[in-house]
């Protein structure tokens, strides 16, 4: 950047140390390094004079002062914050449990509770039957209830167009599964 | 035997407030400077200097003295300024869209410059004169420009400054050259007279 084409390599590298020699911080091996190039080169000699020379025209930038407001103003705005709270901190807020709680109460209800209900007929009906429809009815119930117990029946209309399950009628529509045709 | 920062920073992560008063009394000064001459404006400096110091004072709890408190306190004092000069830049252009009288710069507050008796006249130079180094250091890059605050009138070492901005210590000095030597091509008037005299 400056200097003689000679010693320009010396010159570049002087750019990383220029400044903490003249700010003082530079460490002594440093420190005559700089000192040994700046007697050899007058360029760089002339550009640490004018950085010289620039940090006491910046010493001419005037400080200010905080407003006599600054403080009340701070004061006001922590005293604004909310106060700690010790381990109460840490739990979350009581809206928020109850709204984990409700939702974990409802997904066990969900999970226990059977999507399909067979409504079991009553004495007068299954009384008037005759044993061979008896005997239907329990194997259908059998079957349903093993279908019923599948753990995944939520498309359940997709799942009835199927061939093997096309003959059972939708269970809350029905208050008895018919009995298969076989049984019949 | 004087409490280092740090000592005072975990004196108020005990509950210790008066350690908070004794670190804001010893920093707002230093602290509103910086940010004056990083965002020009001495009310917008006065916010975010409160902001840093409510920042310090929310994080007590989780303070861990795993750096200097002067780096973390110019940390967040940096980051602080510099996203509101990228806020009122942009503020500024949708502002000049609408209105091409009047810079905003003018309707700053003058600087105060001290009270020596001067006469007007050597009042008025030193006022010009430190408006011409405001403006320089002020056209410089946002992050040379905290590096030179930091540097020049914080006085803050080099390791810190680096950690403050978060890149290594040569890359800080290139960093700091960069930035003296246009501060020194902008300022050539100030620096000229002096070498001369």
């Amino acid at each position: 950047m400056f200097g003689s084409k000679n010693s320009g390599k010396q010159c570049a590298a002087l750019e990383s140390k220029l400044v903490e020699y003249l700010d003082g911080r530079a460490r002594p091996a440093e420190r005559h390094a700089v000192e040994e190039h700046l007697a050899a080169c007058a360029d760089c000699r002339s550009r640490a004079e004018e950085f010289r020379s620039l940090w006491s025209a910046l010493d001419e930038l005037p400080s200010i002062s905080p407003s006599p407001a600054f403080d009340a103003s701070l004061r006001s705005r922590i005293a604004a914050e909310p106060a700690r709270h010790g381990f109460w901190e840490w739990m979350p807020s009581p809206r928020l449990v109850f709204a984990m709680t409700a939702l974990v109460a409802v997904s066990v209800w969900l999970s226990s509770t059977p999507r399909f209900k067979t409504i079991a007929p009553s004495a007068s009906q299954s009384s008037q039957q005759s044993p061979a429809n008896q005997a239907a009815q329990i194997t259908a119930e059998s079957d349903f209830g093993m279908i019923r117990d599948l753990p995944e029946l939520e498309n359940f209309d997709v799942i009835s167009k199927f061939d093997a399950l096309s003959e059972l009628s939708v269970p809350a529509a029905t208050s008895t599964p018919e009995p298969r045709k076989e049984a019949r | 035997m004087a409490r280092t920062d740090v000592q005072l920073m975990l004196d108020v992560k005990a509950g210790d407030e008066a350690s908070f008063e004794l670190l804001l009394r010893k920093y707002r000064t230093p602290l509103v400077n910086f940010l004056y001459r990083m965002v020009r404006d001495t009310a917008v400096a006065e916010d975010l200097a409160q902001e840093v110091f409510l920042r310090v004072y929310r994080a007590r709890d989780q303070y861990a003295p795993s750096a200097k408190f002067t780096t973390w306190m110019f940390r967040i004092a940096t980051n602080l300024a510099l996203n509101s000069v990228r806020d009122n830049r942009h503020r500024r252009m949708e502002i000049s869209m609408d209105q091409t009288v009047g810079t905003g710069e003018d309707e700053q507050r003058p600087l105060e410059v001290p009270d020596r008796a001067p006469s007007v006249e050597q009042e008025l130079v030193a006022r010009c004169r430190a408006e011409l180094i405001m403006k320089a250091i002020h056209g410089l890059p946002e992050k040379q420009r905290a590096a030179v605050l930091l540097h020049k009138y914080q006085e803050l070492d080099y390791d810190e400054i680096a950690g403050v901005l978060e890149c290594s210590e040569s890359a800080l000095k290139s960093l700091l050259f960069r930035a003296y030597e246009t501060l020194r091509v902008e300022l050539a008037p100030l620096v000229n007279n002096s070498v001369r005299a």
